[in-house]
């Protein structure tokens, strides 16, 4: 199987507080086309930097990170935007929707930044919504959704440009173990169908969905392995 | 909702200064052109009406005004008081004595203008003042003697028609009768004098060449066209403009720093969501336009109920100033016109995209890890 992403060496470090703070320390990974990996780790172990790096939103201090053969570490921020908006998708634990925007307007906005036709975007973002099970509350504004509702209209938004390669960063986390369980499964389909997955989380049953689980541990790996028989 | 209420006060105070800053102007030219005369002649070294000098000799300088190419009308005005009597009171009022076939000083309301030298109008508080109605005639007198002790310059005269006094102010008891029926009135003193000449050129075109020419052929006459004159206004009004300038810009900056308040307020909340439309790739310019909008919009919407508040504003200030005494009723402080609206209107769609020129670089240039961060620890 090709890699979708190989990070070699991945270093961050900034300053917080007047002390140099070393959140990513000489990660490297290799995940595989349609793979679906879990980073685990305490809090403050560099799971969400570690992401951050990957999906392109932060620079890292050394080492590439390399998706789909392109250069993301080296990517000027105008060409970091474009690449997130078409190749990769963000699921955040605060679901982060257009509090003004209905779901079907939500999905829509990353289709409208990659200038898709109005008839098209709308056909997408139902398609999209049907998807995650919220045909019938295209029309609702996030507030009239659920946490679990609102987290399935970000995964619908984080989808609509067909990314190859989804970043979640504790997707469950705001959600009770009930919703949780959906939305572990509504991630596993969404792998199921073809998108590689890297997802960041506490939530043990979120991480057991998983078919790679990394343990990072101050900023390192230290633990990276195949769940039996994935 | 309170902010938009906020930008709109600030909104109608520019509207009002935009208007107080032209409007006195416009309204003051309107008011000497409303009947054509473009040139006006007072005694040397006033302007009309300033002083009680007249002009000496008037037959012969209306003469030689009429010679001069490029006249066309000649309108002479004596100013001065008379005393009517109706019944057992008597009434104040000014007069004016004019050439009612060419003069420039009054319009018909009611009635007919004087065909003969024992008529006269009057304006309509005159004539609720003294009771008088038309048809009746009256008992007037120019003046009195302190040592005779009787009214002199006694006429009867028919009052014949009711007038709307252009350059009067309001609640003004005034009068006017024929120019030779006043000098006769007012006896020797007024014996063929007057207070000014009305002019009217024969084309807006050649003002300036007839002014030369009265200049040259009348030189102990100061004559001023309307440009001068509203040079001269322009002069006197300059601390008006500037004190609308100030207020205007003051009312500016003020919906500026309301909007910019709001605007960064706003945008610091929604911080997370900005650097996550930012992460899902959202272009830094698109975030900057829709707070750009964002502000413009909010300014706008304030812009728009300011113009109603800033209307019925001016309305009310304008009823409050038009009352200073001694300023002619047909002058408006704050004049609408539509330049107005649009430029204060534009003042502020372009304060409001500046306004959100600070949110929307704060929104923008956010580091998108960073403030993730930020938004979990909170």
């Amino acid at each position: 199987m090709t890699s979708l992403l190989v990070a070699r060496d991945l270093r961050r470090e900034y300053h917080m507080g007047g002390e140099l703070v070393h959140a990513v320390r000489g990660v490297s990974l290799d995940v595989d086309d349609g793979d679906y990996l879990a980073v685990v780790g305490p809090s403050g172990c560099g799971k969400s930097t570690l992401l951050n790096l990957l999906g392109g939103i932060d620079r890292p201090s050394g080492g590439s990170v390399e998706i789909g053969g392109e250069r993301v570490d080296r990517m000027r921020d105008t060409e970091a935007t474009r690449f997130r908006l078409l190749r990769v998708g963000f699921v955040f634990q605060r679901f982060y929707l257009m509090p003004a925007l209905t779901a079907l307007e939500n999905v829509e906005l990353p289709l409208a930044e990659a200038k898709v036709a109005r008839r098209q975007r709308v056909d997408r973002a139902r398609e999209l919504l049907a998807y995650v099970g919220l045909g019938a509350r295209l029309d609702h504004r996030p507030a009239q959704l659920s946490g679990g509702e609102q987290q399935r209209v970000a995964i619908a938004r984080a989808l609509a440009n067909r990314p190859r390669l989804l970043l979640a960063d504790e997707p469950t986390g705001e959600l009770d173990a009930h919703t949780g369980a959906d939305m572990i499964a509504l991630l596993g389909q969404v792998n199921a169908d073809g998108t590689t997955m890297i997802v960041v989380t506490h939530d043990e049953d979120l991480a057991g969905a998983a078919k790679r689980v990394v343990h990072m541990r101050d900023g390192v790996v230290v633990d990276d392995r195949r769940q039996d028989g994935r | 909702m309170l902010a938009v209420l906020g930008v709109a006060v600030s909104a109608a105070m520019l509207l009002d200064m935009v208007m107080l800053s032209s409007g006195m102007r416009a309204s003051f030219k309107n008011l000497l052109l409303s009947r054509g005369f473009q040139i006006r002649l007072s005694p040397k070294g006033t302007l009309p009406f300033d002083t009680d000098a007249t002009i000496g000799d008037a037959s012969v300088v209306s003469s030689t005004l009429r010679a001069i190419p490029g006249v066309a009308t000649v309108s002479p005005v004596l100013g001065g008081q008379i005393y009517v009597t109706v019944g057992d009171r008597t009434t104040t009022a000014v007069a004016l004595g004019v050439d009612p076939a060419v003069q420039g000083d009054y319009e018909i309301v009611a009635g007919r203008s004087p065909r003969s030298a024992n008529e006269l109008v009057a304006s309509e508080d005159f004539m609720r003042a003294s009771g008088a109605r038309l048809g009746d005639t009256l008992s007037a007198a120019a003046g009195f003697d302190p040592q005779l002790r009787v009214a002199t310059g006694r006429r009867a005269l028919v009052l014949v028609g009711r007038a709307h006094f252009i350059y009067m102010p309001a609640a003004q008891n005034a009068v006017a009768l024929s120019l030779r029926t006043l000098q006769d009135m007012r006896g020797e003193p007024a014996r063929d004098r007057v207070s000014l000449f009305m002019v009217r050129a024969a084309s807006d075109d050649h003002v300036d060449d007839v002014l030369s020419e009265i200049e040259r052929a009348l030189p102990r006459v100061t004559a001023i066209s309307t440009e001068t004159a509203m040079r001269q206004v322009d002069e006197r009004l300059s601390y008006f403009r500037q004190l609308a300038v100030i207020l205007g810009v003051v009312s500016l900056g003020v919906g500026f720093l309301l909007v910019t308040t709001l605007v960064t307020v706003s945008v610091n909340e929604r911080l997370g969501e900005i650097v996550v439309m930012r992460a899902i790739g959202v272009a830094r310019a698109r975030v900057v336009l829709q707070v750009l909008l964002e502000s413009t919009a909010i300014m706008l919407v304030g812009a728009l109920a300011g113009l109603g508040l800033g209307l019925v504003t001016a309305r009310y200030l304008n009823s409050i100033l038009a009352s200073f005494p001694g300023l002619p009723a047909a002058i408006d402080f704050f004049l609408f016109e539509p330049r107005d609206a649009w430029t204060a209107l534009g003042l502020l769609a372009v304060a409001g995209v500046l306004a959100g020129i600070y949110p929307s670089w704060r929104g923008a240039s956010r580091p998108i890890a960073v403030t993730l961060r930020e938004e979990a620890v909170a």
